[in-house]
């Protein structure tokens, strides 16, 4: 029984895959075709198949992000026949499998499309504004040393449960992907409710949320009209409910604050 | 060269407090005059770069990803080790340094391994102020697992995915940093070379992976941050980019490469599924807490079920041998990595071995879902089960699950002293870089202990002993060295550029893999070790006459960026299998197929190999020198590891 299934025919594809030279080319659609894919091969394998067949042909292989393999470094990020991730709910590029395509399937692939995540090559798009809106205040102000033992700050199981299940973004850009303005109050919003709901973060609860919003808007990205579709295509199912906390915490902090932002 | 590892003097508990006092300081005014590049943005990196600009000095901080996040500590699953006794289960200080000095099969030195369990305990206190959402109890306070190796529980967790967050926590306190301007962050840059100065580190050519620019950049000392080099196997649980170069270029100029040829091979991996795997995927340690490894007991029951006459749900519990609860009664499935490696080697090698390859055993749950739920099950290893899942096809709460050893972790790295620099003056390694805590096997929960205590708690002590013999003059990159080395970087790229073979880097990658895999893996003898040096030489040959590239080297060329690695691991490849023959004994996860126990277990020769053995680089196509630092216990007494 190795894999799911031993009697899975390998597959022939159609590929129509978004090319574009750097960041102020022009790009475009270009088909290809690849042969006998296993069923169980990941899509990225799959890609790893057609680069490497580009490349014996002497042509440049198909940029594009990936690392770990494991759904976990955020850094792949496709869009598979109109979908960020793909078609399987609740799964990064490379944990899609080919089992969920069939034999003669036509498969369009293309870069996150978002102003603020600008294309640097083929698939690879840049999504440095992430960082720059964690350093804006996506964290706990302290120094290493000095902190008290862990046990001294005691957090009820659930306000820990929820304040991980936000931690748990990888930072992909699905969300941005995925929503028609393209906006990142799901990633923005993940990290200012873990900090909210932990005492860690009380302290600075303010400053940070008015800060990485103003951060988040500087960079371009779109507003939010709630229309959800992020959290629907988040692969590690980061909550709207998240936006909700955002939006309370924002509005809190902006009738009571300094106005910094 | 005599190798000084400038172990302080004085009982193994005072050692760390001693030289903490005994460290020169750079008083505050000078640190902001003094510049540190730090290479590699994980948990050892990250760390590092924060504690570093927290203190004053002026940080660059780099990393061939788009973003520091993506770095593969957080990948890491199970949890990471600390000594609290929380759980007042008998655990200390002196039983988490003795368990890791045991676990490592003896080839580590004590004085580090101890200081790694004293600063085990401040690693939690940091991670809890950051924010980092570890696993908790009802009553609010931190909860615990246990682990391979220990028989206390002092593990701490975030459900399957710690080391995503408490590389978050890292990557926070470095991004503060560099929203106060005391690092400055180079993504998407590659190190090729290191420069030395007058012997003495001083800093580094990268290349920048979006426009090919080969850049310089200058600084006063260098820590290398840069991970581990099991992708040398081609397959592996590392990530796809893991590679060796930064560290390897540091040992052309002059940094020994310690203990090559220890390389931890995990357990519980899935099995490979085809030729065109790319990556193999770690299930966590920790399931072995509740899952029960087993093969059919006979050889003839596991052909019926390869060949799918029977199904595993089948098969009767007198038909099954549970072989590690069976031959470790005492830790039973929680034997340490290597142990539990090669018993299910050997278990496949006698024909028992499941899956249609017959490389794999079964990991198994019904127990506890049984003596629980399903739902108690997925609380605690949900993301492992769902992975599992989406790759395999296979639903893992109702068929056990198949796994089969694969290479995880290099304990051996670059060689450093107590203070973690190398024989180069100015160059640190940290992290799993370097060879220095974990001897010949790594325990479970230990690597991201490691990684953090080197970057939070003891880099930022020790640099400053250096930094305080150096004027705080401004360095630039004006030295010839830094044109020479820069020279040497482009001739590299543009060599391989113009070859226009007919193979790719990813064809002599998966042959080096291969043979390194069946030559110097999870067991290993005189005479294949031969047969792979000699293969590995003719292959890097083939490399340099035969690659096929395309593109240019002045954009993004991932296919560019690739075969400089291989073309590394290549020579790294030769001298783990060097470091292999010269070590004469079997030891953690070096196991020669000719130094075993009657009953098969490692059988080390502490009389002749109680060393580290440390290579220096003798010029290109010379054979590297050995130097020795021999290892003396004083406080742990040297014995036949038992789990039994």
């Amino acid at each position: 029984m190795a894999g799911s299934n031993p009697n899975a025919k390998p597959m022939n594809l159609t590929l129509k895959v978004w090319r574009q030279k750097n960041r102020v080319s022009e790009g475009g659609i270009v088909d290809y075709k690849v042969k006998d894919i296993s069923p169980d091969m990941s899509f990225l394998e799959m890609l790893d198949v057609l680069n490497e067949d580009l490349l014996r042909q002497g042509q440049e292989p198909v940029a594009f992000d990936h690392d770990c393999r494991e759904g976990i470094c955020g850094s792949c990020n496709l869009f598979i026949n109109g979908r960020a991730h793909g078609p399987e709910q609740g799964t990064t590029t490379c944990q899609l499998h080919m089992r969920k395509f069939s034999d003669g399937d036509t498969i369009t692939i293309e870069p996150w499309r978002a102003a603020a995540f600008p294309i640097n090559k083929d698939l690879s798009v840049d999504r440095s504004a992430f960082d720059r809106i964690i350093q804006a205040g996506g964290y706990v102000s302290i120094n290493t040393g000095g902190t008290p033992d862990a046990n001294e700050i005691p957090i009820p199981k659930d306000i820990a449960d929820r304040a991980f299940e936000a931690a748990t973004c990888i930072g992909c850009g699905a969300c941005v992907a995925a929503c028609k303005n393209a906006s990142a109050m799901l990633f923005v919003s993940a990290k200012v409710s873990q900090l909210a709901l932990l005492p860690q973060g009380h302290v600075e609860r303010k400053t940070r949320v008015e800060n990485m919003v103003a951060q988040m808007d500087l960079e371009g990205f779109g507003a939010c009209t709630n229309i959800g579709s992020c959290a629907a295509e988040c692969p590690v199912g980061i909550s709207l409910e998240n936006i909700a906390i955002l939006n309370q915490e924002f509005l809190s902090a902006k009738a009571t604050s300094n106005n910094l932002a | 060269m005599v190798l000084d590892s400038k172990l302080p003097e004085g009982p193994i508990a005072e050692k760390w407090e001693k030289h903490k006092f005994n460290v020169k300081l750079v008083n505050p005014s000078n640190k902001r005059k003094y510049d540190i590049i730090v290479v590699g943005t994980g948990l050892a990196g990250a760390s590092a770069a924060a504690s570093l600009a927290e203190l004053g000095y002026n940080v660059k901080a780099f990393t061939y990803h788009d973003s520091p996040r993506r770095a593969h500590s957080i990948a890491a699953q199970g949890g990471i080790n600390a000594a609290k006794n929380y759980q007042n289960d008998g655990d200390s200080i002196y039983r988490l340094f003795y368990d890791t000095v045991k676990g490592g099969d003896y080839r580590s030195r004590e004085a580090n391994v101890y200081r790694l369990a004293q600063v085990s305990v401040n690693i939690i206190d940091q991670c809890v102020a950051q924010g980092v959402p570890f696993a908790r109890e009802y009553g609010g306070l931190l909860a615990n697992r246990s682990f391979g190796g220990a028989q206390v529980s002092r593990t701490f967790y975030a459900r399957g995915q710690t080391g995503q967050q408490l590389l978050l926590g890292a990557y926070s306190a470095l991004s503060r940093q560099v929203a106060y301007g005391k690092v400055k962050l180079y993504t998407r840059s590659e190190m090729l070379d290191l420069v030395t100065v007058d012997g003495q580190a001083r800093g580094i050519i990268t290349r920048n992976l979006l426009t090919g620019e080969i850049e310089q950049h200058a600084a006063h000392a260098v820590v290398l941050a840069t991970g581990g080099y099991g992708n040398v196997f081609f397959l592996s649980t590392n990530a796809m980019y893991c590679n060796a170069t930064a560290a390897w270029r540091a040992h052309k100029k002059g940094a020994y490469f310690a203990n090559p040829c220890f390389t931890q091979i995990h357990p519980t991996c899935i099995p490979v599924s085809g030729d065109y795997q790319s990556k193999l995927t770690l299930m966590s340690e920790s399931l072995r807490n509740d899952g029960r490894v087993w093969v059919p007991a006979t050889k003839e029951t596991a052909e019926r079920l390869r060949k799918g006459e029977i199904d595993v749900n089948d098969i009767q519990e007198d038909d099954r041998d549970y072989f590690l609860e069976r031959k470790y009664p005492a830790f039973g499935n929680l034997v340490p990595r290597d142990v539990a490696s090669r018993n299910a080697k050997q278990m496949c090698d006698e024909g028992k071995g499941v899956g249609s390859t017959g490389l794999a055993v079964y990991l198994d749950f019904a127990d506890v879902i049984k003596r629980t739920s399903a739902e108690a099950v997925s609380q605690k290893y949900g993301n492992l089960f769902d992975m599992y899942a989406k790759i395999t096809g296979e639903n893992p709460y109702e068929r056990p699950m198949r796994i089969y050893p694969a290479v995880h972790y290099t304990m051996g790295g670059l060689w450093v002293d107590y203070n973690l620099q190398t024989t180069v003056k100015g160059l640190y390694a940290t992290g799993e870089c370097n060879f220095s805590d974990h001897g010949a096997n790594r325990l479970g929960a230990s690597a991201l202990m490691q990684g953090l205590a080197d970057g939070y708690f003891v880099i930022p002590y020790t640099i400053g002993d250096y930094l305080a013999s150096t004027p705080p003059k401004p360095v630039t990159t004006e030295d010839p060295a830094f044109a020479e080395a820069t020279a040497a970087v482009q001739a590299r790229v543009q060599q391989m550029m113009s070859i226009n073979g007919t193979r790719t880097p990813d064809d002599f990658h998966k042959k080096l893999g291969n043979l390194m895999w069946e030559y110097c893996g999870m067991s290993r003898n005189a005479e294949g070790l031969r047969f792979a040096k000699q293969e590995i030489a003719k292959l890097r040959q083939e490399f340099w006459s035969d690659l096929k590239l395309a593109g240019t080297e002045t954009e993004m060329n991932q296919a560019l960026e690739k075969a400089g690695r291989v073309a590394d691991f290549l020579e790294l490849g030769e001298l783990m299998v060097d470091d292999a023959l010269d070590r004469n004994e079997s030891c953690g996860g070096h196991f020669r197929e000719e130094y075993q126990t009657p009953e098969g277990e490692a059988l080390r020769n502490d009389d002749d190999y109680a060393y580290v053995a440390a290579w220096e680089y003798m010029g290109d196509n010379q054979p590297e020198k050995l130097n020795k630092e021999e290892l003396t216990f004083e406080n742990v007494k040297l014995t036949q590891r038992s789990y039994k």
